[in-house]
């Protein structure tokens, strides 16, 4: 008897599938690029959007949240991506090397590239998928996000982006920015690719940030891919201060290589309902990472973070640290996991998710887990979700503060843990100020 | 400058002051001694304005305005100031940082200008020399990892800082060894002026001895039960509190 059932198509999914039929010519590359295209899309199409029922989106109905297919986005009027770069403020005081992205597209124009070192390559990514650029051989290497949905809809759709080479050994000072500018009065959909390769014994900052218009439904689904070579120090901070009604889906895949270094922190204060996703594989022994996220939303919103790291070779260390803030009818979703592989002995995992419930309204999905198969191993996880202490309030209240202030000073320090894992300062005093802006808004 | 007038107040159903009264002369050290669970610590909470109190009855006046109808931070613009029996940490929250905050938030409720950072800096370095505290202890998050004796200073430097006119001591003296006893109460004394006054909640004619109080109250079962001069407390020191709790039942 077949039990096979044909699954009844949604509008969004039934639109996906005619989007990616008129697309696809149209989109850059052939070849093993249009394959690629091509698999990726089979496996949407086939399974449809995913759903609460499948686990890994169990908190984050992707099928309920896209309703609608928004049309790709095209190159904006030169007059409307200036404006919109105008109105681009994150960073904007760092002093950076900066990549802008309109609607998913590089605009060389409004990039700036001269302060950056030889050895340093960043070929648009539009036209390395046209040409065949060598580096997409590694798009996809780190396997526990290979069936992933938000994944593949950006390797079906993928139409611009950047691929940008460390040499060996290069040191690059200044930040390198990735400024992401999404404009727009209708609905529109971006899938920007970026991918970074590290080569041995280099370092680099990455700063990613996302901002946008705000009451447009629009979707965007970025995926940085970051390829770390031995000996490698990288720091990466991503800020979504996207328009308030995006839909944002996000991906940083990081594969690293031996005694590498690597840190990211995650910032989320925009967006209507936001899922980042982080996989990242250790590939060579003896590497460090930490990676953080600090999260701020209130309204509706809804801020997924899901995190699988692979620990698959002995002798590596990660630390998860996650502050989530939830205020209003907004809903925070963690999702970590930490797997270590039977060969990866001495193992040293730490994962921490704690959330902060400003409201009575507010909601928290918290979900570690640790999926151990070797035995000389440490590692912890710990989870936890409350309202703010109202003894600590009524000391700070006790003392002259307000009530409002007292909050936010607690706030303050709550997120203050995470942000203060970013080393560079400007940086940091910028998202110290991203949170303070937050905190005011929600007091006014 | 302060009165109490007939307080009675509960806490989860339960009652805990029994129509207090007590009044408070400007200038005036007031102690109060009496045994554990009496209702001294919910008296200076009361005062200072925590929530979770409920009060059924009377009044607490300081110059003039009924404190009950005021927020805590609204009193302590106002001139009220609680030294915790247990300081509480906060973690994330650098001591600096929060000092200027409550420094400035009071100011702004009274008017006034917001104190300039090297003003500020000067305050808190002359302060805390006063109360030996060192200069490492302010780098760190406020009470974090710090003794109980050097919670109990802090306390103290706040209260220099923020200038009440009403301060509340509660068991000040727990926590503290013989030399900090007297920085504290040195501390405290140096602030001593006609214009304020001072609630001191002890256990012990110790610390009177370096802050000689002006009264002598003893609470039992939520009510002053009697009041005197300093000799009280030597009194006390001698005989216990038996005849008081007896008379409560
Ligand atoms: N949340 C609460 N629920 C119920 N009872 C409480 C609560 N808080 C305090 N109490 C009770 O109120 C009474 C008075 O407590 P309080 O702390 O004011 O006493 P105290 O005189 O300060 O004692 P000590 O000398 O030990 O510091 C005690 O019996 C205490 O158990
Ligand atoms: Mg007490």
């Amino acid at each position: 008897m077949s039990a096979e059932v044909t699954p009844i198509r949604t509008a969004a999914e039934t639109a996906l599938i005619e989007r990616f039929k008129a697309a696809k010519g149209e989109l850059p590359g052939d070849g093993e690029v249009a394959k690629r295209r091509e698999e990726a899309f089979a496996r949407i199409e086939a399974a449809g959007l995913p759903h609460r029922r499948v686990e890994e989106w169990k908190y984050t109905d992707l099928r309920g949240l896209m309703r609608e297919a928004a049309p790709l986005a095209p190159l904006p009027s030169a007059a409307e991506a200036a404006g919109a770069i105008a109105a681009a403020e994150a960073f904007a005081a760092v002093d950076a090397v900066r990549l802008t992205f309109v609607n998913g597209h590089f605009l060389p124009g409004a990039s700036s590239t001269g302060g950056l070192p030889a050895g340093v390559e960043i070929v648009p990514l539009a036209e390395a998928l046209a040409s065949g650029h060598a580096l997409l051989r590694e798009m996809g290497r780190v396997a526990v996000g290979k069936d992933n949905a938000a994944l593949a809809l950006n390797a079906a759709f993928m139409a611009d982006g950047a691929v940008i080479r460390v040499a060996d050994g290069v040191p690059v000072a200044q930040p390198l920015h990735l400024r992401f500018v999404n404009t727009g009065a209708a609905p529109f959909a971006t899938s920007p690719r970026v991918l970074v390769a590290v080569g041995e014994g280099a370092s680099v900052t990455l700063l990613e940030t996302h901002e946008g218009t705000a009451g447009v439904a629009y979707q965007t689904n970025t995926v940085v891919e970051i390829f770390a070579g031995a000996g490698t120090n990288v720091s990466h901070v991503r800020l979504n201060a996207e328009g308030d009604g995006a839909l944002a889906l996000s991906t940083l895949a990081v594969s690293l290589g031996a005694e590498a270094l690597f840190n990211t922190l995650g910032v989320v204060t925009g967006s209507a309902a936001a899922r980042h996703q982080l996989f990242l594989a250790f590939e060579g022994e003896g590497s460090k990472v930490s990676i953080g996220g600090a999260t701020m939303i209130g309204g509706r919103q809804h801020a997924d973070t899901t995190l699988v790291v692979d620990h698959a070779v002995p002798g590596c260390e990660s630390r998860e640290l996650f502050k989530t803030v939830v205020d209003g009818e907004a809903t925070g979703v963690f999702q970590g996991k930490i797997i270590v592989r039977p060969d990866a002995q001495k193992t040293d995992g730490r994962m921490m998710s704690a959330a902060l419930l400003l409201s009575e309204t507010g909601t928290m999905n918290n979900k570690p887990e640790l999926e151990i198969f070797a035995d000389d191993v440490q590692c912890a996880h710990g989870a936890t979700c409350g309202a703010l202490d109202e003894d600590l309030l009524f000391y700070l209240m006790a003392r002259g503060l307000p009530r409002g202030e007292a909050e936010a000073l607690l706030v303050q320090a709550f997120l203050g843990e995470a942000i203060e894992l970013v080393a560079h300062e400007g940086v940091r005093e910028a998202l110290l100020g991203r949170t303070a802006a937050w905190l005011a808004a929600r007091a006014a | 400058m302060l009165q109490i007038n007939n307080l009675v107040v509960e806490i989860d159903g339960k009652r805990i002051l029994n129509g207090l009264d007590l009044s408070v002369k400007a200038g005036e050290v007031a102690a109060i001694m009496g045994p554990n669970g009496s209702g001294k610590s919910t008296l200076s909470y009361v005062i200072a304005g925590k929530e979770d109190y409920e009060v059924l009855d009377g009044e607490i006046v300081l110059d003039g305005q009924n404190l009950l109808e005021m927020d805590p931070h609204e009193r302590a613009a106002h001139g009220v100031f609680l030294a915790f029996q247990y300081p509480l940490e906060i973690p994330g929250v650098a001591t600096m940082t929060f000092l200027k905050s409550v420094m400035n938030a009071q100011r702004k409720a009274r008017g006034e200008e917001e104190l300039t950072t090297p003003d500020f800096m000067r305050r808190v370095k002359k302060a805390a020399e006063r109360l030996h505290i060192d200069q490492e202890m302010l780098k760190r998050a406020l009470n974090v990892g710090f003794s109980g004796g050097e919670k109990k200073r802090m306390e103290i430097l706040q209260m220099a800082l923020l200038e009440p006119r009403f301060c509340i001591l509660d068991e000040t003296d727990s926590g503290l060894d013989i030399d900090a006893l007297r920085v504290v109460a040195e501390g405290v004394n140096a602030l001593r002026d006609p214009k304020r006054a001072f609630l001191v909640i002890t256990h012990y004619q110790r610390l009177l001895n370096h802050i000689v109080p002006d009264s002598v109250h003893v609470m039992a079962n939520g009510r002053i039960v009697r009041s005197g001069g300093k000799e009280l407390a030597l009194e006390l020191e001698a005989s216990g509190y038996a005849e008081y709790k007896e008379e409560a039942a």
